[in-house]
């Protein structure tokens, strides 16, 4: 590494924090708390707790967010521009609240029902989009936004409807019985969930980097022209890549429901935003996979840590999303053209 | 039914706010900006008319601060997008986002209140009242009760369907900025700034959110909600594609997605789940979409 591309990152990273930490203690300032005071309560929230209690909380959502990234990793290398993720989530946690909480028999039986389920709920939502594009002419990025609110508006209406726990009166299932919860780590208040998600993304890593079918996706992204010359089989490799990507996500509803919450209720999915922090984790690697894992840890850091600002320091939990959107716009001028499939609008400069 | 007054008042309601924003985006796609963060734009243009509105008790500084905090999301798609070079659905994503935070993070920050602002002082925009119209014969009575009592931005944006076409034919900006968007090589070789052009289209996109914004916050209602645009953005794109930004068929769309959006909360009286007729205007806009793609297939092939 010569030192000019040591001092033009430099540049470039200076180029980002500064303007953001301008922006954070601006953000501080307006909400009225002392910076020194808020920034404290920061690391606290993220890293800190009695026995590392927000650490895990960190870590959990981490989880979550990471899942929603590497199910945006799928389908963004394949050049599908599938944004839907948070109907694929809403659909996948609904499937396995409600297999979780009404299906009878042993336990791990239930459990893997209940995965299945939400898998191949979100796979059908993912890939019921890609057939709009294929069939039907329904631009993915449109088509797969779309179908977010028939399926937010369906869980609602499930859980608001036929299936609430009437005894809380709160639009949600019932609780999922305690065998049929996923187990936590010894010791700790952090489910396995998280350990899911490691393996399933080195799976997927895995899958990119060396199976045919992974290098076949990536190409169709890269080159559509030259996918189809190839004679790939294109429109199944897309519906194929659609549903592994919708199976992710909806894996991702089922490890919220029986690891974190124990049911569904209305909106949980949807108010934290992981599958749109996950589409904005992968962007700001730039759909480098291994640092995935990184992008989400650190987006989790911001809205845990933001939590603990706004327990303690009264600064809005919403300037974690403010400082998330800023990251993104900043880095969006380095990293625009390793996305496939972005639009070139022919003008450079 | 539908020829009753209540229904018919509540088209305009419901069309102003995505037809203001489609004709943002029009610009926008007419000058080669894919735009897609129409829905961030007009939640930051709902939220700025409510803050105006407290801030000077007067609907008026509403909607022009609502035009202003439009143009600041342009002009930060501009800068990043344009400028910067970052690509437009990135910026675009961000953006919504940033919307979503900035709005609810300011709501705390600035009024204390989460969820929803309502406040005496928040003034709401007026109407306009045709009294003579309900006199003619026949046609009267119904056109009296879809145009009148309206707010004032549905003549805005009715008067500029009518004038976009006009100057995008004929006016010397119009032209440009569809070259900017045909051929921005040509344009440049003219000696005219492609960028330039672009983030104009950029500010007036954000200026007639900022409107839609308005429409939703201050005319439709007087309050502020968390995330209140609700997709509304996100048809306007869709009405956008559909039409490559054409003006008067723009029109067209945004009226059927606006009737089918006021619809939906019509028969709601008809014991449908509230959710089922939620989720309409969204089930009607991809209906659209599919019909839309269907024809031009069909005369693609009769064409060929």
């Amino acid at each position: 590494m010569t030192a000019a591309v040591v001092v033009r990152a430099l540049r470039r990273a200076a180029g980002v924090t500064v303007p953001l930490a301008l922006l954070a203690w601006l953000l501080i300032a307006l909400a009225g708390a002392p910076p020194g005071e808020a920034i404290d309560a920061f690391l606290r929230g993220a890293f800190g707790g009695r026995r590392h209690a927000y650490l895990l909380s960190t870590l959990s959502r981490a989880g979550l967010i990471v899942g929603m990234a590497m199910a945006a990793w799928l389908s963004f290398r394949a050049g599908l521009f599938n944004i839907g993720g948070e109907g694929q989530l809403v659909l996948g946690g609904l499937a396995a609240a409600v297999v979780a909480v009404h299906a009878p028999g042993p336990a791990p039986l239930v459990m893997a029902w209940a995965v299945l389920a939400a898998m191949a709920a979100g796979a059908c939502w993912a890939m019921l989009a890609g057939a709009l594009e294929l069939a039907a002419g329904v631009p993915l990025l449109i088509g797969s936004l779309l179908l977010n609110y028939p399926a937010s508006f369906f869980a609602s209406w499930v859980v608001g409807h036929p299936l609430r726990d009437l005894a809380s009166g709160l639009p949600q299932t019932d609780l999922i019985v305690n065998e049929r919860w996923l187990p936590n780590f010894p010791g700790t208040r952090l489910d396995i969930g998280v350990a899911v998600i490691a393996i399933v993304t080195i799976a997927v890593i895995a899958y990119g980097a060396t199976t045919t079918h992974g290098l076949r996706a990536r190409l169709n992204g890269l080159s559509p022209a030259f996918a189809r010359a190839s004679g790939f089989p294109v429109r199944r490799l897309a519906l194929q890549t659609l549903a592994g990507s919708g199976a992710l996500a909806g894996l991702v509803g089922a490890l919220a429901v029986l690891g974190l919450h124990h049911r569904y209720s209305d909106g949980m999915l949807v108010q934290p935003l992981y599958a749109w922090t996950g589409i904005v984790a992968v962007l700001l690697v730039a759909l480098v996979p291994w640092a995935v894992p990184l992008a989400g840890f650190f987006f989790a850091a911001l809205a845990t840590g933001a939590a603990g600002m706004e327990r303690t320091a009264e600064v809005p939990r919403e300037i974690a999303l403010i400082l998330q959107a800023a990251i993104i716009l900043f880095v969006a001028g380095y990293t625009a053209r390793s996305v496939p499939g972005a639009r070139d609008d022919g003008d450079a400069h | 039914m539908l020829l009753d007054p209540a229904f018919l008042g509540s088209v305009p309601r419901f069309v102003v706010p995505v037809l203001l924003a489609a004709l943002g985006g029009a610009l926008c796609e007419r000058a080669g900006v894919f735009n897609i963060a129409l829905e961030g734009f007009v939640l930051v243009g709902a939220f700025a008319a409510v803050a105006g509105s407290w801030w000077a008790q007067s609907a008026g500084v509403g909607v022009l601060f609502a035009c202003l905090g439009g143009m600041g999301m342009g002009l930060l798609f501009a800068e990043f997008s344009v400028r910067r070079g970052g690509d437009a659905i990135v910026v675009s994503v961000a953006l919504n986002l940033l919307a979503i935070g900035l709005t609810t993070f300011l709501l705390r920050a600035l009024f204390g209140v989460s969820g929803a602002f309502r406040d005496p002082r928040i003034t709401g925009l007026g109407t306009v009242d045709l009294p003579l119209l309900d006199a003619v014969p026949l046609v009267g009575p119904p056109l009296a009760a879809l145009l009148s009592g309206q707010s004032p931005l549905l003549w805005v944006a009715l008067a500029l369907t009518l004038l976009l076409p006009f100057a995008l034919a004929r006016h010397r900006y119009g032209l440009r900025l569809r070259a900017a968007g045909e051929a921005p090589q040509a344009l440049r070789t003219g000696g005219v700034s492609v960028r330039r052009l672009r983030t104009a289209a950029l500010l007036g996109c954000g200026a007639l959110c900022g409107l839609a914004g308005a429409q939703l916050s201050i005319s439709n209602v007087n309050l502020f909600v968390e995330n209140m645009s609700a997709g509304r953005g996100w048809i306007a794109v869709v009405a956008v594609l559909l039409t490559r930004g054409r003006p008067l068929p723009l029109f067209g769309v945004a009226v059927l997605f606006g009737t089918a959006d006021s619809l939906s909360v019509r028969i709601q009286g008809l014991g449908l789940p509230q959710q089922a007729t939620d989720a309409l205007p969204y089930l009607a806009t991809l209906a659209a979409l599919i019909v839309a793609s269907v024809w031009r297939r069909r005369h693609a092939a009769a064409g060929a």
